[in-house]
């Protein structure tokens, strides 16, 4: 039996999620003895050319040149995975979908005819075909283990699309929207992070997008009477996966 | 109240003989305290850790700790918790399987020994919650081995209920706020200008035995009087009341109704209400494996009505919509549970009128389903006088 091909490839991101698999100490190196890590920028420049078994992407389509290469990279893989909330949801850098993309350009760079960008940053699958897509900004550890795992034993993984208050409840976080009134997207989140931010009493700011059912129209009204304006709210929904938030609130208004 | 009770009054003093008793016979002691904001279950190491001075303010939704004068230790309403945290855990193994090299696999049933665990200050609510449970898990065919353990071995210290909460509501229920079975202990809390003591009555031999060794004072008139007059006075303080209704008949009968538009669009479908639930038992298993393949675990833990793949068949979910979702919580817990378990999966204890983020009242629902009920049959009846 060969043993199979993993490749990572980065679009527009920070890096953050695909660093998670480097930080995955304990088991590298078991990783290292069950897959062939054929082209892994971030970790080594020894590339080796596809096609490959399991294909890991970071990063939102935000340029010609990046539809252009997620197309080549579905043709060179087997089973795509999209890691991140980029990837998935196009990430921090889909507030230019709600902008003008060229006023942005022109106030940023000095020579913005330099600049060969779209108008909007997309996930990847709104160009190719994806296996599977995997939320969080940054990814979670465990889930992109789990992901592994699964494609290594050929089963699917074990991911679920409940929201954040499922995690709080079993890990025994006190609710910071009912016991302290503090603004808290947990009931609309997607569970995957573990529900870190609530349990330092803090609320959760949505980094993993919207759950598998999300009630946004249900829950607005509490984040006003938490002491958040239209503005505030706005930018909460708008921030790691504004589009993806964006799209379920149209849903919500149509 | 069986006639070998006996009953006594402890002081605050006997209260910290009784944990530190407890934890000489190896249990863990878990109670009520306070931590980030609200009064939650936790290992206790002694009587100083329970909320003395500490009581709670709630509504639909809305939770609050509130500094009491009086010192009063048992004046809180439920937390976020209930005791099926630690008698059926979120999450546990039930075995675990590994692939030798020659191929040999073997299975191993997951037998680690049970916690022996003593429970401080559980409610009457929770006294009729735990009792449910027992039905569901450890009873039937298939009992459920890890709580069955669990739950043999635990000892149940009551703590009457003297200051019901605003979504309280198990005198409409069939409950009540006095413990009358089901405990090794009850406690009831006195406070008045004789001090801070508790009546204590015992239900078991074990619990016989424990009272046995604390330092204690005989039960006075004076304070079984006062212990009996809280009690009877909470019972006229419930803060709700479930619709006086057959809710079994109801929800059969409300299948179709329009309120479940209602509720499925103020519903988050978030499942807090059957995660706090203190009878809500349902569980999913997943198969963990390594990266190796060669070792693989089953675990069961907490899942909910309320998850979309939990009614997951091939093609998709079977109730996908939050009106399909919302209605399979409540006639189970109302209707159905009867059929399945002989009762009702509902004890009143209001934690999920308090903990749901929206402020979804299960009373409010219920009475409003009758209403349409009502109003349905009349108009019904209506046409055919008509006729």
């Amino acid at each position: 039996m060969t043993v199979p091909t993993l490749a990572v490839f980065k679009l527009a991101s920070c890096d953050g999620c695909q660093l998670t698999l480097l930080d995955c100490e304990d088991e590298l190196l078991t990783l290292a003895g069950k897959v062939r890590i054929a082209h892994f920028l971030e970790a080594s420049s020894a590339v080796t050319p596809g096609p490959y078994d399991l294909a890991l992407v970071e990063g939102s389509v935000t340029t010609p040149a990046d539809a252009e290469r997620v197309r080549e990279i579905r043709a060179q893989s087997r089973h795509l995975v999209t890691i991140g909330a980029c990837a998935t949801a196009g990430g921090i850098q889909a507030l230019r979908n709600f902008a003008d993309v060229e006023e942005f350009t022109r106030a940023v760079y000095a020579r913005p005819d330099y600049i060969d960008t779209l108008a909007t940053s997309t996930p990847v699958s709104d160009h190719v075909d994806v296996d599977f897509e995997l939320r969080g900004c940054p990814i979670d550890r465990t889930q992109l283990l789990e992901v592994i795992t699964a494609y290594l034993a050929g089963r699917k993984p074990d991911i679920p699309d409940h929201s954040v208050c499922f995690a709080c409840k079993r890990r025994g976080t006190v609710c910071v929207t009912v016991a302290h009134g503090t603004p808290c997207l947990g009931p609309v989140t997607h569970a995957g992070c573990g529900a870190i931010c609530p349990a330092y009493g803090r609320g959760c700011y949505g980094c993993f997008g919207p759950s598998g059912s999300p009630n946004l129209r249900a829950l607005i009204p509490l984040l006003h009477r938490d002491g958040m304006d239209d503005r505030a709210v706005e930018r909460l929904l708008r921030t790691f996966n504004a589009a993806a938030f964006d799209k379920v609130g149209k849903e919500v208004r149509s | 109240m069986t006639n070998s009770t006996t009953t006594a009054v402890l002081d605050r003093d006997g209260l910290s003989a009784l944990v530190q008793a407890l934890a000489a016979q190896g249990r863990t002691v878990v109670g009520p305290t306070v931590r980030d904001g609200a009064v939650v279950l936790a290992e206790i190491a002694s009587a100083d850790d329970l909320p003395f001075g500490w009581g709670t303010e709630v509504e639909a939704g809305r939770y609050r700790l509130v500094p009491r004068d009086d010192g009063a230790v048992f004046a809180h309403t439920a937390g976020p918790q209930s005791w099926k945290t630690y008698l059926h855990p979120q999450r546990e193994r039930l075995w675990s399987a590994e692939r030798a090299a020659d191929g040999h696999l073997s299975v191993t049933e997951d037998g680690s020994e049970q916690p022996s665990y003593a429970f401080l200050g559980v409610r009457p609510c929770d006294l009729r919650a735990i009792a449910i449970q027992d039905r569901v898990l450890a009873g039937g065919r298939y009992p459920d081995r890890g709580y069955r353990e669990r739950r043999t071995g635990a000892f149940l210290i009551a703590a009457e209920c003297t200051e019901p909460g605003a979504t309280c509501f198990c005198v409409s229920m069939g409950g009540g706020p006095a413990a009358d079975s089901g405990f090794d202990l009850a406690l009831t809390e006195v406070l008045d200008r004789a001090g801070h003591r508790f009546l204590v009555r015992t239900g078991s031999e074990a619990g016989e035995e424990v009272l046995s060794g604390l330092p204690r004072h005989p039960a006075d008139a004076h304070t079984r009087n006062a212990a009996r007059t809280a009690v009877d006075a909470a019972r006229d303080r419930m803060g709700r009341a479930m619709p006086p209704v057959d809710l079994r008949a109801l929800m059969g009968e409300s299948l179709e109704a329009d309120r479940w538009d209602d509720v499925a669009a103020r519903c988050l479908t978030c499942g807090n209400c059957t995660m706090v639930c203190p009878t809500c038992f349902c569980t999913t298993t997943e198969e963990v494996t390594d990266l190796t393949g060669d070792h693989a675990e089953r675990w069961q833990h907490w899942d909910s009505c309320f998850d979309v793949d939990f009614s997951h068949l091939h093609g998709g979910p079977v109730r996908a919509s939050a009106r399909s979702r919302y209605r399979q919580w409540l006639t189970h817990k109302l209707s159905t549970w009867y059929e399945q378990f002989g009762s009702s999966g509902c004890v009143g204890c209001g934690r999920c009128v308090t903990w749901c983020p929206v402020g979804i009242d299960i009373t409010e629902e219920a009475a409003a389903l009758h209403d349409e009920l009502t109003d349905r049959l009349r108009r019904e009846k209506q046409k055919e006088t008509e006729r």
